[in-house]
């Protein structure tokens, strides 16, 4: 097993490598030149040169100690992004961004977590009656709805009209009222589709050979579904909690966009805005290297819930 | 001779394909078929579209821009979803967005299945290095947050020529879609055939000396294909309303009307009590999400091969 995490550990290298030149490509081959554009209108030839030395984009760009290629990497491995446009540092506007980011998208998630994959041993209990056509009907009408009506008419209605929660983000505000309605809202537009997904687990697992084995030699339902079917379903679960706990750092582009929290997403909004590639940059690389390190633990509980995955 | 040929005809028992009897079960299934139908009315909607801009034909949706009554009417029997602040019929604007949709929706499916089905068949088969490749290949492509890397591929691929053709926001759109989601089925995919390939059937197979060709693309593919079917037609859906996100952000389509622009007017319209505009795009968008789950979930069910009978 030491083995086997040593072993996956040093295979995060190869990927932030790869990362690493992805994000080269796109934002210094793809990107070009762009002290002209950061210089203004009426640069001198001379301000321009400062830029380019300042940013380093008069160096080569590969094959040499001292070249951009290099520069790329040492930034990126040290969490050195520069400055943003409008000079604060990428670090600060990123830090400041993480908790409303993490304070929208934790509950969020774990809400529909829960709801969902507790929904879905319940519609194992009673599948094939009228109550799982049912939830189904509700799943699938819920999950056809576009993510911006949910938040359009929820901001619409329950904000706007009804004035239970605040219309928009204020500094005045507790962190927990302004992020109230925008996460009631993640949830109901995230659970069709979550609860759909544990249903569709958790029948493929009621219909194994096991289950009915279970239940021949006189095991109780609640038994089978907690301690036989939960266990087997941890799989897929698994892989789906674990790839998505990097995205809540990133926070949400719509709902931070809606309601104006000042988090991650709203910053990468911005950042596409103003063409702010150093932003961006930066919110690449971290939620990359946040993502590789969570397919890591995913393959380790891979290997710890399914003894069928051999650990070479 | 004859008594042979007795004995072959009666034991030999007249098999249907798996496919075949899937398809028998899902014919009598309603509510699919319904479903099969909305969608295929949408699909047939994008097709005359295209026949008709082909064509030259001038009938109501190609004349998206035409001023048919004051700007902001109210729904009405002559403009059933009323007018927008040009003018505009909505409702020909919804039927023109429907093309934008289908088309970005079905080219980026097409691509990301071509891509992640077989990637992942033969990482999930062969392991090892090849394995490692992909792995790396797919990690490093799904470690990029989507909307940059959409981002990246508009502004690399906008205005230049592939082929021939000239790339438009929809055709990049597309493509970054489709080369940026076959992650999901991938890994989906190689997944499966992990759990598959020391199943006793893959044994046997190995055991009769099959290729390794063949084991994958007989034997495995077709065991676990029934995710592919089910991975489409929710990655359908998924699609639609990624471009209607992407058009609401303005990276999609700028100069025709599609669903998401249509919401991206409505949000201002709405606080001003103008919600028809709002309703006809998230009415559209509702309605072939709809059918397409549900038509996905049909075929799921009948092409499972577990729940074959007999």
């Amino acid at each position: 097993m030491t083995t086997y995490i040593i072993r996956r550990l040093l295979y995060t290298i190869p990927i932030v490598f790869g990362v690493l030149l992805l994000t080269f490509c796109l934002f210094t081959l793809v990107r070009g030149d762009i002290s002209v554009e950061l210089a203004g209108k009426n640069a001198t030839q001379e301000t321009i040169e400062e830029i380019k030395q300042e940013y380093g984009l008069n160096k080569p760009l590969f094959l040499s100690w001292d070249s951009q290629f290099i520069d790329h990497f040492k930034n990126a491995l040290t969490f050195d992004f520069g400055r943003a446009r409008d000079r604060e540092l990428v670090r600060d506007k990123i830090k400041r961004g993480v908790l409303p980011s993490l304070a929208l998208m934790v509950p969020m998630f774990f809400g529909v977590l829960i709801i969902s994959v507790s929904l879905s041993l319940v519609i194992a209990f009673v599948r094939g009656t009228k109550w799982d056509t049912f939830a189904v009907v509700v799943c699938v009408a819920g999950m056809s709805i576009p993510y911006l009506s949910f938040i359009l008419f929820g901001q619409y209605f329950f904000a706007y009209k009804w004035g239970l929660f605040p219309v928009f983000f204020s500094p005045d505000l507790t962190r927990s009222e302004y992020v109230a309605l925008p996460v009631l809202i993640g949830i109901a537009a995230g659970l069709g589709s979550n609860l759909r997904f544990y249903r569709t687990v958790m029948l493929d697992e009621m219909r194994s050979d096991y289950v009915r084995t279970a239940f021949a030699k006189g095991l109780t339902t609640r038994c089978v579904l907690f301690k036989h079917v939960l266990k087997n379903a941890m799989v897929p679960i698994i892989t789906r909690v674990v790839l998505a706990i990097p995205f809540l750092f990133l926070g949400s582009l719509l709902l931070e966009r809606f309601f104006g929290i000042p988090g991650l997403g709203y910053l990468m909004i911005e950042a596409i805005g103003s063409r702010d590639y150093f932003v961006i940059n930066a919110m690449t690389y971290i939620s990359a290297v946040l993502f590789v390190v969570f397919n890591v633990i995913t393959d380790i509980c891979y290997a710890l819930v399914d003894p069928r995955v051999s650990l070479e | 001779m004859s008594e042979y040929q007795q004995i072959t005809k009666t034991q030999a028992p007249t098999g249907r394909s798996l496919w075949k009897d899937g398809l028998r079960r899902l014919r009598k299934r309603k509510l699919a078929m319904l479903c099969l139908v909305l969608v295929l009315v949408y699909f047939s909607l994008a097709g005359f579209i295209y026949l008709a801009e082909l064509l030259n034909w001038r009938v109501g949706p190609i004349c998206w821009a035409e001023e048919v009554g004051q700007k902001y009417e109210p729904p009405s029997l002559k403009n059933i979803f009323g007018t927008d602040i040009f003018g505009q019929s909505v409702l020909r604007k919804t039927f023109y967005g429907a093309k934008i949709s289908i088309t970005v929706a079905l080219c980026a499916s097409l691509i990301s299945i071509a891509i992640g089905v077989p990637l992942g068949a033969i990482a999930g088969y062969f392991r090892g290095f090849v394995d490692e490749i992909i792995v790396w290949l797919y990690s490093t492509l799904s470690s990029v947050p989507y909307i940059i890397l959409i981002m990246a591929f508009a502004v690399v691929l906008r205005d230049k020529t592939l082929f021939g053709h000239k790339l438009t926001g929809i055709t990049a759109v597309y493509l970054a879609i489709g080369l940026t989601s076959w992650v999901g089925i991938c890994r989906l995919i190689r997944g499966e055939v992990i759990k598959h390939r020391e199943r006793e059937y893959v044994l046997a197979a190995v055991s009769y000396g099959c290729n390794k060709r063949r084991i994958i693309f007989r034997h495995l593919l077709p065991n676990v294909f029934h995710l592919v079917i089910i991975d489409f037609s929710l990655r359908f859906v998924a699609f639609i309303h990624a471009e209607v996100i992407l058009s609401f952000l303005g990276l999609g389509e700028m100069e025709r009307p599609s669903w998401g622009a249509m919401i991206n007017d409505a949000r201002i319209e709405l606080s001003r009590g103008v919600w028809w505009q709002m309703a006809a795009a998230t009415l559209a968008i509702f309605f072939i999400s709809l059918a397409l789950n549900i038509f996905g979930d049909a075929l799921r069910d009948s092409l499972d091969p577990k729940l074959r009978v007999q």
